[in-house]
């Protein structure tokens, strides 16, 4: 059991923004209603950075997630994703999204291979008829998630962890420079959690894009991230893993603990 | 004989019936095209409701002495429209938004044909009489039809990618919302092209009935939607066939035809579950065969 006792929540934010950031956030606010879900949010992702926005069930990480891909406006603030607002973004394809799973009917008849290639798309132009590299590129995005085997298969057959392989593939496939995941390890077993952290670090280390990854449970990554977030309504910690470490945390091995030190951080000046 | 150099053996023998033939092979073709998308947006019965709305079309069309098929094609359009808008804009409960301009257009088709001083009534529209059609109106089907299997070929992996995840695909900067008005547009299109074959109260079962049954067999989206096209037009030219043998109603022909279908495919899937069942692995053989 950890015993954090944080210094004031201040202290925890050190001042880790990279110079030129592919997404970045800026004294974001959100309410529903009365309630407010975000109070002033700041943060930026740079360009090839691995990193992490945590937070426990209830944080408002959902929220920010959509407002940081666009598909909600924030009440007050504002968002950048490479110098752009979300929105007006002219090339799409630079953001790639991976859901918290398959939305799709289970009774839909889509294989592997065409729920990936309709991740291309984006980068190919949605009017135009695929071009070799874009096959390739499919191809490429299949083989780094280790699914090539199971591209004819339907994805009602497939298992959770095979399941959210296929949505990485298909952000993959328009061969981002930034990959938002939402919550990916959700319900995967440990044996497919190896493989989705290989495609990530691949990624990263290959490609040079940027990961965000936003999750409560960072065990599966833990030793490969650049950056930390953790999120409780507003930023209680941003900076690296070591600095997180030098707080007396560690992601890698007290995975199960994680929920529990979050709820120790707590800004000193709840607003 | 339209025109064709070939003779064609009977049934469709007869000018009448190689009219029919072209016209039901079209709609055969493009109704289940456009119902494998919307089947997959759980919005079924889109086609249904907007076929009732294409009856006030009719209906303002004898009132107005306006071509019965661009009417009722201007007024079916206008309601996709309308519904898609209500729908994004949840203004109403979905269903209840669809139900009030659905009734409403039927409402609308019944009273207005009740004041047209011509002698037309709209039950060709009803339950299709393609067998009366006229080459101007099959030409027409078959213009609709070809607007549908173009806008698909260019537009399908699109409206796939917004089947598969809406979120992800307008994340992805695909215009989903204007994919969806596409839809529900070409919705509008097929059920009028349907409107003289086999009625805009069975246009719904073409939309849906072929890609049930290809579903059942197909394993890709590729394969279920080129499937239930094969569907559709052999229901086509079987009920054609069936309606001539026997002087059945043609419209409701081919949609019995493609509801068999369905049972057939079902069968075959049940057959083929139980030939799995009666060979079961060998580890269960094993444990079977295990001393008790």
């Amino acid at each position: 059991m950890l015993n954090l006792e944080p210094e004031p929540g201040a202290a925890l934010v050190a001042d880790s923004r990279p110079a030129a950031p592919v997404l970045a956030a800026e004294h974001v606010s959100f309410r529903y209603g009365n309630d407010e879900v975000l109070h002033d949010v700041s943060l930026a992702v740079g360009a090839g950075e691995f990193a992490a926005l945590a937070g426990p069930n209830g944080s408002g990480k959902s929220t920010l997630l959509r407002i940081l891909l666009g598909l909600l406006p924030p009440s007050s603030g504002t968002v950048q994703a490479f110098g752009s607002e979300p929105r007006s973004l002219r090339d799409r394809w630079r953001v790639g999204y991976v859901p918290q799973r398959l939305r799709i009917a289970p009774d839909l008849p889509a294989t592997v291979h065409e729920v990936v290639t309709s991740g291309r798309l984006p980068k190919q132009g949605w009017w135009r008829r695929a071009r070799r590299s874009d096959r390739e590129a499919v191809d490429h995005a299949l083989e780094s998630v280790a699914l090539t085997d199971l591209r004819s298969r339907r994805m009602a057959e497939l298992s959770g962890g095979q399941q959210q392989r296929v949505l990485i593939a298909k952000a993959l496939a328009a061969e981002p420079e930034l990959l938002v995941l939402d919550e990916p390890v959700a319900g995967v077993d440990v044996d497919a959690q190896g493989l989705f952290r290989d495609s990530l670090v691949h990624l990263v280390r290959e490609h040079g894009a940027a990961v965000l990854l936003v999750s409560h449970e960072l065990g599966a990554v833990a030793d490969d991230l650049d950056h930390v977030i953790v999120l409780k309504r507003s930023v209680v910690f941003d900076g690296t893993p070591a600095e997180l470490a030098a707080t007396g945390v560690s992601l890698g091995v007290h995975r199960d603990d994680l929920p529990l030190w979050l709820e120790e951080l707590r800004p000193e000046e709840w607003p | 004989m339209l025109g064709m150099p070939w003779a064609l053996p009977w049934p469709f023998d007869r000018e009448y019936m190689q009219l029919a033939l072209l016209a039901g092979v079209v709609v055969g073709a493009t109704a289940p095209l456009i119902g494998t998308f919307i089947v997959q947006r759980g919005m079924s019965l889109l086609g249904d409701g907007l076929g009732h709305v294409a009856v006030a079309g009719v209906g303002a069309s004898l009132l107005l002495g306006t071509s019965p098929t661009w009417t009722a094609l201007a007024v079916a359009v206008v309601a996709a429209l309308l519904i898609e808008w209500l729908r994004t804009r949840e203004a109403a409960s979905g269903d209840l938004a669809l139900a009030l301009v659905f009734y409403g257009g039927i409402a609308a088709g019944v009273v207005l044909a009740s004041r047209s001083a011509t002698n037309t009534n709209l039950e060709p529209y009803l339950f299709g009489s393609i067998l009366t059609a006229t080459p101007g109106d099959v030409w027409t089907v078959v213009g609709l039809g070809a607007v549908i299997v173009i806008a698909i070929a260019i537009a399908g992996p699109a409206l796939l990618a917004v089947v598969l995840d809406e979120d992800a695909a307008r994340v992805a900067g695909i215009p989903a919302r204007a994919l969806n008005a596409l839809l529900a547009v070409l919705t509008a299109v097929t059920v009028v092209a349907a409107m003289r074959i086999v009625g805009v109260l069975l246009v719904a079962a073409l939309m849906v009935l072929p890609v049930a049954t290809s579903r059942l067999l197909a394993r890709s989206f590729r394969t279920t939607l080129l499937g239930a096209m094969a569907v559709g037009v052999i229901s086509a030219v079987l009920g054609l066939a069936a309606a001539r043998q026997w002087a059945l109603a043609a419209g409701g022909t081919i949609v019995l035809v493609s509801a068999l279908s369905f049972a057939v495919a079902s069968l075959i899937v049940s057959v083929r579950r139980r030939g799995g069942v009666a060979t079961p692995p060998a580890d269960t053989g094993a444990l079977l065969s295990g001393p008790h």
